[in-house]
């Protein structure tokens, strides 16, 4: 078979049958599913075993796995000539880390708004958030249903190709699930873009942006035109507005998905005297402080009276910023863009302002609410030595253009560089 | 929109988390400055934008109404910090 003997990292936040699964999260203590994801049982169908469970965010809510109950995950790679520990991105930190570190093959991660991508351009390897529908989210923990992608990490563009070809297809369990065809992603590593149109979106030119990432996306522009695609500049006017409007329909889908967690069904119960306050009780000992954020500004944008003015014009906000794509991708085969604007920073770091955080996603977070395919691919270092991804962003189901051109991307990088660690080194 | 901390508590109650009276303080300054940071959408003009609930351009899919699982009480229950005589078991609702 096709992943005969491959160990993959599985991200905490997959069920996985009689195996601990948490979502880094204290309320899900001993929580052993009686069940398999569609996305792990097709691995191991397909011959991949399982290597263990990787940290994550809690209920994959950051960008830096440092809100995990069982602490932060540690970045393989460290600033040249310093040896403070840094994130690993997030959420998907740990998968991100251990297939950086060579301590898996690949791993499967989720993107809800560039959980996938982020951690892989922070721990310099590829990561890919398949189009919204491609991969069954059945077993999957939910934190914003309509946001959330299961996809690969790995350390190639062809192992990220092989792998989405085993975790993707359609399945009747996920009622959003696509039912269309998968191709064989690797054939469309052909190496060849030759005429395509590659746009460049001029919104993403953020002020503030650091120059290294201005350069890097300067090269990568120059590689894909040697290569023989045209880029062209274009316009998606709504850009600046993704992240409001992610932290307003992620929240309210959060708050209502962990409306579950009640300390009756499975995980933490902390005991009350009435029914009520063993739940208000329960979670409060439960859910570590970002995801409490979350669910208060989730259950306020939904309270009566707000439902309008936030939930509603979030929704509508999304409509334009998906219009936006669709409008881009009537004249351009593929966009290219940096994946994050920052290269890794330091553990606690970024802790005291939440939106401060929030920044790191800003480019990700516009393919999330488009429900579009995107992949990151590392394309150099920054001037202190870490890792730096850029991402292509395709059409809905046409993962084939992101990974043709994401491979002659990385071609052109030529990014051998190495972590400070590697698993079995010393 | 500034949220006071009465409306902290009252958000916090219907969300059933429980706050302690130092909390709700800080917790009200911080979904303050986020609730402002998202209110930029209002200068979005969205009057000919219709509320997009799904990314999906399907409709959702339609099965036969016949039982396809079941059986797992057991299974079910053994995740359950109480359970007895094959149920769920909660504090007392009904005196």
């Amino acid at each position: 078979m096709r992943l005969d003997g491959i160990p993959i990292a599985v991200k905490d936040l997959f069920c996985t049958k009689d195996v601990l699964t948490t979502a880094a999260s204290h309320i899900l203590d001993g929580f052993h599913p009686p069940y398999e994801s569609t996305v792990t049982e097709k691995l191991w169908q397909a011959g991949a075993v399982m290597l263990g469970k990787t940290n994550l965010d809690e209920f994959a809510m950051g960008s830096s796995t440092t809100t995990s109950h069982y602490g932060p995950t540690e970045n393989p790679w460290r600033r040249s000539g310093d040896n403070r520990p840094l994130v690993a991105g997030g959420s998907s930190g740990g998968s991100a880390a251990a297939v950086a570190a060579h301590a898996a093959l690949g791993a499967t991660g989720t993107d809800t708004g560039g959980s996938i991508r982020q951690p892989a351009s922070f721990c310099g390897i590829v990561g890919l958030k398949p189009t919204y529908g491609r991969c069954s989210r059945w077993g999957v923990v939910a934190y914003a249903s309509s946001l959330d992608h299961p996809g690969p990490l790995a350390r190639t563009v062809r192992d990220a190709a092989i792998l989405l070809g085993a975790m993707a297809g359609h399945d009747p369990k996920d009622s959003t699930s696509a039912p269309v065809p998968v191709p064989d992603f690797e054939k469309a590593l052909t190496g060849d873009i030759r005429g395509l149109k590659v746009g460049i979106p001029k919104e993403y030119r953020a002020d503030g942006m650091p120059a290294e990432i201005e350069t890097l996306w300067q090269h990568g522009v120059e590689w894909l035109r040697a290569a023989g695609a045209e880029p062209v500049e274009i316009s998606l006017p709504m850009t600046k507005y993704a992240l409001a409007t992610y932290y307003i329909i992620a929240p309210a889908e959060a708050s209502s998905n962990l409306a579950r967690y009640d300390g009756v069904k499975y995980g933490l119960r902390v005991a009350g005297d009435s029914l009520d306050e063993m739940y208000e009780l329960t979670r409060a000992e439960g859910f570590g402080a970002e995801v409490k954020r979350r669910v208060l500004i989730g259950t306020y944008v939904l309270s009566a009276g707000y439902y309008d003015a936030y939930y509603l014009k979030a929704q509508k906000v999304r409509a334009l910023i998906a219009r936006d794509f669709a409008a881009a991708f009537e004249n351009v085969d593929c966009l290219l863009t940096p994946t994050a604007p920052s290269a890794a920073f330091a553990i606690g770091e970024k802790q005291d302002d939440p939106i401060a955080m929030y920044l790191n996603d800003v480019f990700t977070v516009p393919a999330n609410l488009a429900g579009l395919p995107a992949i990151s691919v590392p394309s150099g270092l920054s001037a202190d030595g870490l890792p730096l991804g850029l991402q292509i962003v395709g059409r809905a189901f046409d993962e084939e253009m992101v990974l043709r051109v994401g491979d002659v991307l990385e071609r052109a990088a030529q990014f051998t560089h190495r972590p400070s660690f590697i698993a079995g080194e010393r | 929109m500034a949220l006071d901390k009465a409306a902290v508590a009252h958000i916090a109650a219907l969300a059933r988390i429980r706050l302690k009276e130092e909390e709700l303080e800080p917790l009200a300054a911080e979904l303050s400055h986020i609730l402002t940071w998202v209110e930029q959408l209002a200068e979005v003009d969205t009057a000919d934008a219709a509320p997009m609930t799904s990314v999906a351009a399907m409709r959702l899919p339609m099965r036969d109404d016949e039982v396809t699982d079941g059986n797992r009480r057991d299974e079910i229950l053994a995740n359950a910090p109480q359970a007895v005589r094959g149920f769920f078991a909660v504090p007392k609702v009904v005196e």
